[in-house]
């Protein structure tokens, strides 16, 4: 394996950030995304408050007042969108992660079975896949928001938090639960193919004969393998996640209102296209910016850590 | 693709560009061809559930029928609360000081689109037949004013049993504590969750040996109790049907007359037979594919579909349009101005308003909030803005805290800056509520809700929320559309800035929202309602105590005995006065906060003419005509 | 291979019995009935309207008396929102959603591969950047942005395209092209990433080395491994757009079947969600034994249904 040849010692992250490093549209990427972030979670707590309402001042052109003009209620445009990145941000890279731990858990382990276990993970895949569903969202929604309303005058009670923090936390549960039952599913399916293919490969016959067990090989050979296409989908899952998020606030089952993310933006903004289009381009760019940054700093990190990448 | 050379390509391109150019301007659009066809093409909002006028109950739904059938009278198409002769040429009161028997006669030319004549018995059918228990029809309450009605429809077989039995040992009056209809709330195991007057006979077998089935009150003797229900048995047993025990109020003394006995004298009762409830309907159609009672026939299938208004059906796609086409044997055929009704089922409202500037409708269903402003700018000349017969307001539930004390619900009322919200968010026109019946004629209007925020904070601070210190956490239970949450987001900053309460917003999918207003699981909830006829009553029965409608928790004796007495009355001013001062008692209350009344936006096409602004927006067809005016040019 | 499908196809029987199971408890558990209105309907109406639809029995026979129908009758009950047989509406529906469907699938197809297969080649140039942020549009502008868009920007000013309907042949273009969007982008990037893991590897510089043109070495060679992950994205990919169709069929007034999935459940009605929820249960099965039998023939060391040693 190329890594291990006895060069000037250089460790596998080293070599990683190096070539990174030669990435321009990677760099470029990570700058804007950290620019983002940082002004989403950073420059948010200085902005005016998002959900000031001034029935007077609406759809206001961008002004020293308002940096980016203000909506159909008269709030600030800028200070919701940073504060809606928040949560935008967060719902995107935690229901990804979580969703990629699981389907590339279950996928891999599929996968690599074949057989009598694949069949039964597989079908098992088939009837969440099938599961219509708006009808979980709808009881999930019956269910959790008395649970979230309780937990969260508990939490208060109990532990002493604040309480407008608290309740959007536990409301963000349902949510969270929502997306991750079934966020993962396509991802196994897309993992368990590498999967199939890496397994006839010389590399796992060589492992085998070297007498590694099945776990050894299959997490530390073949998963490192399917890194790609896993980066390449999760990061395309991350605005699925933002604007699944919009549906299922407005169902009541996320974001509660007058609090934004970039999907209710987004969503709200749409109807206003063709008499105010600024209130659906001004959080779209920054939902697009967000998307194609992760996108190719996602490229970058699969580039920068494929083993077989030339040493150009 | 290698021997089509580039050159060819290009020689070819400006060729096709000028074709597809040609085609923009001066083409033909949809709406040119319909209106030279003479074919109306409307928005229509969604797909009916059927074209049954005693199953359905929308408005989409009654404007197609309205075309298919016709009632005793027809709406004037222009004039509010005048109605014109329909299937009933002449219509009166057997006593004009007392109107509480009405004789419709009917015109002996009315034919079904079928050629069949037309007569009183099928009036009669159609009555008892959306009054059947088994048909289930929601809308059924609307034939309640005739004498007999009501108990047909609930099944009150025990009363209907004992009401003329002289030997009933009781006034049947005092036995008003006994719920003999289905109970929902009830233990399962009794038989009070079906009811006693629904007992099969083999039931009601198991009740006599075991009594202990049915929660009686107390108060209610022993024997009256088994007498009630060995005579229910008798009469199950018997298997005849409860028609037979009433002595229903609408009779045909012969085939052109209908006779109509009312509960009580109704001196609008006119203006409540143009809801499709009183249409007819075919008879002979009716029963050739079903029973009286049966829901699911095939008799309004297009094939089979038989109808007596201006148009007969000519298509039904699913999913796609209706279309409706003139019907010579309508008694005035010759007098109805256009050819035919297509009616498009869109549900998206940018999309029904951008298919109308495409030229492929002639009226829409509505205009998007969104873009009324920009409408009434760019093209005033298709924006229709008028009023209609409506209110939006938010419900409180006075059962639980802080509303169960009128003066937090007066200040929460008194806070509503209505003026700011319709202007701002609302943009339609819509009229500041000043009190729970919109206005229409002779009606006295009122006007006590205003805004009044320093009124507003005195009364919260009397209530012991100073500031609103001390006020819970307030759930506001809204549907999923966008501009109800628009509406629901300026209201939680106004009571905000004006009261310091916290609202929450409880957005939630349609049904959800029903279920959980309907279980009063609510603090504050949007709504709204709609008026079934042209009279302040159909806004204010819904608020008595028993009323399905209510969702409130609120009730008042005094308000009730003022409905009823204005019930008895025949003189229309007295009448007024009395419902005037019973929505004013209302008010006084406010169990309900008022924010406007409502208005209806839409687009139309100029070549539609004859459709004019009315309360009800049930516009008579027959009088439209599809005329382009000369000179003007689409784009 | 026949054994293959055929067991596929009877462990399909069981996800549709595990799906009807699951469907059954998740719509008895949503709050409200079919008869919820908002004009309130009285408890005797409701209860007749209830025997009417065979929802007053107990609930264990609710939930055999269902199935049985349909193997005795081929009868999925009667919707209660649209008051016609489910049967009839998703005999009307599917075709248009199929139409659909197999439009977005051809725009997705023939946008997003030859995109991707073009980026890999040209790996980490302005023409990868770029055709990467074309294809990136699907899915940073959502379909009830992009639907708007081109009835404005399009159908308004093309006179052969109508904003919305589905009356004529060319109606199907822009909602299809629409749908097909967003799969368009995932296509593009997961062909972009399978085929630059093929590239990458040995049997690749071999074909170079023998002296093989390039495109030939792409196109034979690249594409058979380079599109797994695309062919196991397609299968679940194609079934979504015939079920998550509700926002395109919406915009653009089409009478598929993806409204039924979102009305069905609001109205809760039992018997038109269930009636399309097997359906589409039915054809994410086929759809994944397909995807599966096309992994298997791109890639033929993958022996499908062999247990690991």
């Amino acid at each position: 394996m190329s890594e291990k040849t006895p060069e000037a010692g250089s460790s596998l992250w080293r070599d990683a950030w190096l070539r990174m490093g030669k990435n321009k549209a990677a760099m470029a990427s990570l700058g804007v995304f950290t620019l983002i972030v940082f002004m989403c979670f950073g420059v948010a707590w200085f902005c005016k408050d998002p959900n000031a309402v001034t029935l007077t001042n609406k759809f206001a052109s961008p002004s020293g007042e308002h940096w980016m003009g203000t909506d159909a209620l008269g709030r600030d445009l800028f200070s919701r969108i940073l504060y809606g990145g928040q949560i935008s941000i967060l719902v995107g890279l935690i229901a990804t992660a979580v969703s990629v731990c699981i389907g590339v858990t279950y996928g891999a382990v599929s996968g690599f079975a074949g057989g009598r276990p694949d069949a039964l993970m597989m079908r098992i895949v088939d009837t969440l896949l099938s599961i219509p569903f708006l009808v979980v969202v709808i009881v999930l929604q019956a269910v959790l928001s008395v649970w979230s309303s309780d937990t969260s005058s508990w939490i208060v009670q109990h532990w002493n938090w604040d309480k407008t923090f608290t309740d959007r936390l536990t409301n963000i549960v349902p949510l969270f639960f929502a997306l991750g039952l079934f966020g993962w599913l396509t991802l196994a399916r897309i993992v368990r193919a590498q999967v199939m293919s890496l397994k006839e490969r010389e590399f796992v016959e060589a492992a085998r004969a070297l007498g590694y067990d099945r776990f050894r090989i299959l997490f530390r050979h073949i998963i490192p393998n399917t890194l790609g296409p896993t980066v390449v989908y999760a990061t395309l899952t991350v605005p699925g996640f933002i604007m699944y998020e919009a549906t299922l606030s407005f169902l009541g089952l996320g974001v509660e209102a007058p609090n934004s993310s970039w999907g209710i933006l987004i969503k709200e903004g749409a109807n206003f296209m063709e008499t105010h289009p600024a209130l659906l381009i001004i959080p779209g760019i920054f939902f697009s910016l967000t998307l194609f940054s992760l996108n190719f700093l996602g490229d970058g990190l699969r580039d920068a850590f494929d083993v077989k990448a030339s040493k150009d | 693709m290698s021997y089509i050379s580039k050159k060819t390509v290009k020689k070819h391109l400006f060729g096709i560009l000028i074709i597809f150019s040609l085609g923009g301007c001066g083409g033909e659009t949809a709406v040119d061809q319909a209106t030279r066809d003479g074919i109306l093409i409307i928005g229509n909002t969604s797909e009916p559930k059927g074209l049954d006028p005693h199953i359905v109950s929308g408005v989409l739904e009654s404007n197609i029928i309205g075309s298919l059938f016709e009632g005793l009278v027809v709406q004037h198409p222009s004039q509010e609360g005048v109605a014109l002769p329909g299937v009933a040429e002449k219509w009166y009161p057997s006593n004009p000081d007392r109107p509480d028997e009405w004789i419709f006669e009917l015109r002996k030319d009315a034919k079904w689109s079928d050629g069949e004549p037309l007569t009183a018995e099928d009036f009669l059918f159609a009555f008892r037949r959306i009054l059947t228990p088994e048909l289930a029809s929601d809308y059924a309450f609307m034939l309640f004013y005739i004498r007999d009605a009501e108990p047909f429809h609930k099944s009150q077989r025990a009363y209907l049993i004992f009401r003329n039995d002289e030997s009933f040992p009781v006034k049947w009056e005092s036995l008003k504590k006994v719920d003999f209809g289905p109970n929902e709330k009830a233990d399962k195991k009794t038989f009070n969750r079906k009811g006693l007057d629904h007992l099969t006979a083999k039931e009601l077998e198991t009740l006599q040996a075991t009594p202990s089935h049915f929660n009686w009150p107390e108060s209610v003797a022993v024997e009256i109790r088994e007498l009630i229900v060995s005579k229910s048995l008798e009469f199950a047993k018997s298997g005849r049907d409860l028609w037979e025990l009433i002595n229903f109020g609408a009779t045909a003394p012969n085939a052109h007359t209908l006779k109509v006995k009312l509960n009580a004298p109704l001196p609008f009762l006119a203006e409540i037979t143009k809801h499709y409830t009183w249409f007819p309907v075919p008879k002979h159609v009716v029963l050739e594919h079903g029973t009286i009672g049966e829901r699911f026939t095939d008799w309004t299938k297009p094939a089979n579909l038989v109808g007596n208004g201006a148009f007969k059906l000519k298509s039904w796609r699913f999913n796609d349009h209706i279309e409706v086409e003139r019907n010579p044997n309508y008694w005035d055929a010759d007098n109805v101005g256009i050819n035919g009704i297509r009616y498009l089922p869109i549900s998206n409202l940018f999309t029904e308003d951008r298919m109308f500037y495409d030229g492929l409708l002639h009226i829409t269903y509505t205009l998007a909030p969104e873009l009324i402003e920009y409408s009434r700018t760019h093209y005033p000349e298709f924006v229709r803005n008028e009023l209609y017969l409506g209110t939006y307001f938010i419900r409180t539930n006075v059962t639980r805290e802080p509303f169960t004390d009128p003066r937090v619900r007066l200040a929460f009322s008194m806070a509503l800056d209505q003026e700011a919200i319709i202007d701002n968010v609302l943009q339609g026109g819509q009229k500041p509520a000043g009190g729970l019946v919109p206005p229409f004629g002779g009606y006295p209007t009122s006007s006590a809700v205003k805004f009044d925020p320093v009124a507003a904070q005195k009364l919260l601070a009397e209530a012991g929320y100073p500031g609103g210190k001390g006020l819970p956490d307030i759930e506001f239970l809204t549907t999923d559309k966008e501009s109800s949450k628009a509406t629901a987001e300026a209201m939680q900053a106004i009571w905000k800035k004006h009261l310091g309460a916290n609202i929450k917003i409880k957005q939630m999918e349609w049904t959800s929202y029903i279920t959980n207003m309907f279980d009063k699981n609510y603090d504050l909830a949007a709504g709204g309602w709609i008026g079934d006829y042209m009279d302040p009553l159909t806004f204010l029965d819904m608020w008595m105590k028993d009323a399905g409608n209510n969702r409130t928790g609120w009730s008042s004796e005094t308000f009730e005995k003022l409905l009823a007495e204005a019930g008895q009355t025949s003189d229309p001013q007295a009448r007024y006065a009395l419902l005037a001062k019973a929505e004013s008692l209302f008010l006084n209350e406010r169990p309900i906060l008022p924010l406007y009344w409502y208005t209806r936006n839409y687009l139309i096409h100029p070549d539609v003419k004859g459709w004019d602004p009315l309360l009800l927006d049930n516009h008579p067809y027959k009088f439209l005509k599809l005329q382009r005016d000369t000179g003007a040019m689409e784009n | 291979m026949f054994r293959f499908i055929l067991g596929r196809l009877l462990q399909g029987l069981l996800v549709l019995f595990a799906l009807y199971t699951i469907t059954f408890f998740l719509a008895k558990a949503m709050p409200g009935e079919p008869f919820t209105t908002e004009k309130n309907v009285s408890e005797t109406t409701k209860q007749y309207l209830r025997k009417l639809y065979g929802l007053d029995k107990p609930l264990p026979a609710q939930y055999i008396i269902y199935p049985s129908k349909i193997i005795t009758d081929r009868d999925f009950g009667v919707s209660t929102s649209k008051g016609r047989p489910v049967r009839d509406i998703i005999a009307q529906s599917f075709p248009v959603s199929l139409i659909l469907g197999l439009g977005a699938m051809s725009f997705a197809i023939g946008i997003g591969i030859p995109i991707g297969i073009i980026s890999a080649v040209r790996k980490n140039s302005w023409v990868d950047w770029s055709l990467m942020a074309v294809a990136m549009v699907g899915i940073c502008v959502p379909a009830f942005t992009i639907g708007p868009l081109l009835q404005i920007l399009i159908a308004a000013n093309v006179p052969g395209l109508k904003v919305a309907g589905w009356g004529n042949p060319l109606d199907f273009l822009l909602p299809a092209f629409t749908l097909g969007l967003v799969s368009a982008a995932y296509l593009a990037r997961l062909t972009r990433g399978g085929v630059l893991e093929i590239l990458s590897q040995d049997f690749i510089r071999t074909a170079h080395a023998k002296g093989l043109s390039p495109t030939r070495v792409i196109l034979k060679h690249g594409l058979r491994g380079g599109l797994l992950p695309s062919v196991a994205y397609l299968g679940p990919a194609f079934a979504a757009m015939i079920s998550g169709s509700f926002i395109v069929e919406t915009i653009f007034q089409v009478p598929g079947m993806g409204q039924h999935f979102v009305n069905a459940a609001i109205s809760r009605d039992e018997f038109l969600l269930m009636g399309v929820a097997l359906f589409f249960g039915f054809l994410i099965i086929m759809m994944n034994l397909i995807s599966d039998i096309l992994t298997g023939i791109l890639d033929p060391r993958v022996r499908i249904g062999k247990a690991a040693q």
